[in-house]
């Protein structure tokens, strides 16, 4: 373990500010990790080696000139989910109808990993347009679970997970619109975190459900997550949902453990078919968390299960509108085959669309159209509404709430590919939060004893990522899940 | 049975492109004229990622409109999609707003044969503009040009209020005077900036039951949307009368033919599914903000007319005419209070000198007004009130002020163009042609009054042309003798 590509982050970091390694090296070092196991786990759709040595380069150089580091994270290589605007680099959303699209602009959190001097190694493989649960629709391939390379690595953001995990980087940033994020770093033994909605820009983020999308690192560890966030997040004048609130520091509270917090633990969470040794490892680490000094509090969140069908509804509608822009007129793929306007929007979308994306445009066409708009649509954001207040309900008893992020570990690759409802039912427990567009984490907690990670969930109070991230810090010092390294040879 | 026997009934929908400087969900300039497709970004061009800001002054437009127009202004409006596919409108849907608008509950006061009307205005919302599809015959291609994408609009919709084609154009001068007034639209129907869709239906008289209605569009004159809307209540009454039903559909005019033909058939109907944009959150205003637009607002084309006829006792033609145009309302009102003469004789060098200039010389009132400040045209009428100069010489120094932007009276005596109405000096040069002319003089006192034409001659010439010419008349004939 003594490799540059095993360090995380921070001590990455720590090693560039002590002049032990250059941020070439560590570059390189990713280089050479990519190089060496992604055949086997296919994380990236396109790695930046060019564009990821010239930062590393120009860090160096600030560094060796005197010139205060950007940020704590000047010179450390990080990689992202292939769903972000940079200027001049492609940028596909996993999609055929974008293969080819070199974007014009930064997206805001691009912009200011730029600013602050991180390198950006690559592209990683998404379902496309952050569709999914597995990484399997992608259009380009499947990822697989480093942990098991049978196995998805989750998804959507499954590239970002599986390289990560893979220790081919050591932080990524993945969009997480219904566990996105979460459910990825559960089933690679990753934090991830899902920020407030509001408390990233979307700015220049490829959009699928605008009310429910949100920008997040994965990491290795709760301390690397943190210091990602303290990047990307804040207001930005480009986003009109972003929110005008001053940053809190993610770290400054991180080793104040959970003595004297109250944890909730909604029995809704605990559902049929959930894998057993999933709900034994959750339920240690409720025990943990007890003998840290929390209080455990058994709350209820009754909506919980219209939440996955009102998200259905609510999230296809959105994209319905969101994906009408990739129309064959000014970028991405245009269709050789239409004669006529109609022709151009029918066979451009029927070509560059996969199943899911379709899938769910008509799901949200249908939910906004005459006649329906009001048992569908409208019903779903009721539904939303009683969620949220569900969980404005608890966090009047508890300082927040826990539960397993994932009701099952990793899946074996086409296990649920065909079966629509059986990969929407993968992201029951990690929805709601995006409903009520809270933050929530996902710290490893476990594994099967087939050898599959397992992940804890805490989901906080509006605003409150400072809260959760502690939270999920009390619990990584007091095991050692997250120093666990896949095995890949 | 015949048109006579129906009632019209008719609802206007007016979109205005607002004068702001930059677009309503991005910083790209609004002008026009640009190379196509030069005034755009990620966000107009409806990039993958790229998200709306609202321009504040939009907002504030539109509040202006809304109070001019006396509507109620909702203190949380929400902003919508509008989603259909075309090429000129990038994102797939429109933003604009749908059940919850900015403004509610208005009128405009119109003018018609039997008085004063009330017309209702429903509501007036925000949107966004599409570009322009460019079809280029002989390359055998559509281009599209999103320079117009994303300039802002109010849409302005009446109440069918309206009763015939008169009253229609007559609501959307004055709601057009208004926004011009307001300074929120140029008011321009030919280029497109005020555009109008009307609703027509006919209904028989004695009923109250609305017809069918069909939308009428590409308006883009007052004769047009006149011309328009009779042919298509004398078409609908036809087809009711031979037994058939009026068809809800979009027409459009063909100016040329002078009718109107179906544009989309019902088929085609869109479904816009219209909902809340997520990308926006609900628009809130303060009612400090309300109160603060409305203290900005200037006094309307009709309060400043009624003013002009009460306190400047002006004819109501010269007030509609003088008050048509904020700029020349207030310009008039400049030169009034410093301009003690008659009104009148003030209104009507404007409606014939000031307006002679700006069509003759293409120019705008500011022009005129920067040229000849109000006190220097006050100082031109009160050298004709003195009889100091003919009003024929005043219009040619007229011409001369606003070539140079001088005061008239230096021009005035440059040119030589004062006149002696100096009764001392008048008689003095009478007197000496009459010494000189004995012979005429008798002659002209025999009778011959044909030679009083030729005294006003001599007179004239002998003051070099510079008597006034009245006075001269008068003196010459109380010298002459009572047979004049």
């Amino acid at each position: 373990m003594g490799e540059l590509s095993d360090l995380t982050l921070l001590e990455s970091a720590k090693r560039l500010a002590a002049g032990e390694v250059s941020s070439e090296e560590l570059v390189q070092a990713c280089l050479d990790r990519i190089a060496t196991v992604d055949p086997k786990v296919r994380a990236f759709l396109r790695v930046d080696a060019e564009g990821a040595l010239a930062a590393a380069k120009a860090s160096h150089q600030r560094r060796r000139s005197g010139i205060p580091p950007l940020s704590p994270l000047d010179g450390v290589p990080i990689a992202l989910k292939d769903i972000f605007c940079e200027v001049g680099k492609e940028t596909t959303a996993g999609s055929k109808i974008l293969e080819g699209f070199i974007a014009p602009y930064d997206a805001t959190v691009v912009a200011r990993l730029k600013a602050a001097g991180v390198p950006l190694i690559g592209r990683l493989n998404l379902d496309e347009f952050a569709m999914g649960s597995s990484t399997e629709h992608s259009a380009f391939f499947p990822t697989r679970n480093p942990w098991d390379l049978t196995r998805s690595p989750g998804g959507s953001s499954g590239g970002s997970s599986a390289a990560v995990a893979a220790r081919m980087v050591a932080g990524a940033l993945g969009t997480d619109t219904g566990g996105s994020i979460r459910q990825p770093a559960a089933l690679c033994n990753l934090v991830g975190l899902k920020p407030t909605w509001g408390r990233v820009s979307r700015y220049g983020v490829i959009a699928y459900a605008s009310s429910l999308d949100q920008v997040g690192p994965l990491s290795r560890t709760v301390a690397d997550a943190a210091a990602l966030l303290q990047i990307i997040a804040g207001h930005d004048p480009r986003d009109s949902t972003s929110a005008n609130l001053e940053v809190p520091s993610f770290s400054a509270s991180l080793e104040d453990g959970v003595k004297g917090l109250r944890l909730g633990v909604p029995k809704e969470y605990f559902v049929d078919g959930m894998d057993p040794e999933v709900r034994a490892a959750v339920e240690a680490a409720i025990d943990a968390y007890r003998g840290m000094g929390a209080e455990i509090v058994d709350v209820s969140l009754p909506h919980t299960r219209y939440a996955l069908a009102a998200y259905y509804l609510i999230a296809p509608a959105e994209a319905s509108s969101n994906l009408a822009r990739y129309d064959g007129v000014r970028f991405g793929l245009r269709s050789e085959r239409a004669h006529t306007l109609g022709d151009l929007y029918a066979h451009t979308r029927a070509e560059g669309f996969g199943a899911e994306v379709k899938r769910r445009i008509m799901l949200g066409t249908w939910a906004l159209s005459a006649g329906y708009y009001d048992a569908y649509y409208l019903k779903a954001q009721k539904v939303r509404t009683l969620v949220r207040r569900d969980f404005e309900e608890a966090f009047r008893q508890v300082d927040a709430l826990i539960s397993p992020t994932s009701p099952v570990p990793a899946f074996e690759l086409g296990a649920k590919a065909e079966d629509p409802l059986a990969m929407y039912l993968l992201d029951v427990l990690t929805l709601p939060c995006n409903l009520a567009g809270l933050p929530g984490v996902s710290v490893p907690c476990g594994f099967t004893r087939g050898g599959l990670p397992i992940g804890l969930q805490i989901l906080g109070r509006p605003w409150d990522e400072a809260g959760i991230l502690r939270i999920a810090r009390a619990f990584e010092r007091e095991h050692d899940f997250s120093q666990r390294a896949p095995v890949l040879t | 049975m015949s048109v006579a026997d129906f009632q019209a009934v008719i609802g206007l929908e007016v979109h205005a492109q607002l004068l702001t400087a930059t677009k309503i969900f991005c910083g790209c300039a609004t002008a026009f004229g640009a190379e196509p497709n030069a005034y755009t970004c990620p966000v107009c061009l409806g990039m993958p990622g790229a998200l709306p800001v609202l321009n504040e002054k939009v907002v504030e437009f539109a509040v202006r409109t809304g109070l001019a127009l006396g509507c109620e202004i909702r203190e949380t409006s929400v902003w919508a999609r509008k989603n259909y596919f075309y090429p000129d409108l990038p994102k797939g849907y429109q933003i604009s707003q749908y059940d919850l608008p900015i403004c509610e509950h208005g009128r405009i006061t119109i003018d018609t044969p039997e008085g004063e009307k009330t017309i209702r205005v429903r509501r007036i919302h925000m949107e966004e503009d599409a570009g322009k599809n460019v079809h280029d015959a002989a390359a055998g291609l559509t281009r599209v040009d999103l320079n117009r994408a994303g300039v802002p609009l109010l849409e302005i919709v009446s109440e069918p209020d309206l009763r015939t084609a008169e009253e229609a154009a007559e609501y959307l001068k004055q709601l057009r005077d208004i926004l011009v007034y307001l300074g929120v639209n140029d008011g321009n129907l030919e280029e497109g900036s005020f555009r109008c869709d009307a609703n027509v239906s006919v209904m028989r008289r004695g009923t109250s039951d609305f017809g069918t209605r069909t939308e009428l569009k590409n308006l883009n004159s007052f004769r047009f949307i006149r011309q328009a809307i009779d042919y298509e209540i004398a078409r609908q009454v036809e087809v009711i009368e031979s037994g058939g039903a009026v068809v809800q559909e979009t027409r459009l005019y063909d100016p040329d033919r002078g009718e109107t033909r179906p544009m989309r058939s019902k088929e085609e109907a869109h479904d816009y599914r219209y909902f809340p944009d997520p990308d926006l959150p609900p628009l809130r205003l303060s009612r400090a903000f309300i109160e603060q637009v409305r203290s900005t607002l200037p006094e309307l084309p009709r309060a400043k007319q009624a003013r002009f006829v009460a306190e400047l006792a002006l004819p109501a033609y010269d007030a509609r005419v003088l008050t048509a145009d904020r700029a020349l309302a207030e310009y008039f009102e400049a030169c009034v209070s410093v301009y003690a003469g008659d009104r009148k004789k003030l209104a009507n060098w404007f409606m014939g000198e000031v307006a002679r200039l700006m069509n003759e010389r293409g120019v705008s009132v500011s022009d005129v007004r920067e040229k000849i400040p109000p006190a220097h045209f006050a100082a031109l009428l009160g050298e004709i009130d003195k009889g100091a100069i003919s009003n024929n010489a005043a219009k040619e120094v007229f011409s001369e002020m606003f070539r140079t932007g001088r005061e008239p009276l230096g021009i005035i005596s440059e040119k030589g163009l004062a006149q002696i109405s100096d009764l001392g000096a008048i008689e003095q040069a009478v007197d000496e042609i009459l010494a000189k002319n004995a012979d005429s003089v008798a002659s002209y006192r025999a009778g011959n009054q044909k030679l009083l034409g030729f005294f006003v001659g001599q007179v004239m010439k002998a003051m070099k042309g510079k008597g006034n010419p009245q006075r001269v008349n008068e003196v010459l004939r109380k010298k002459l003798g009572g047979q004049g």
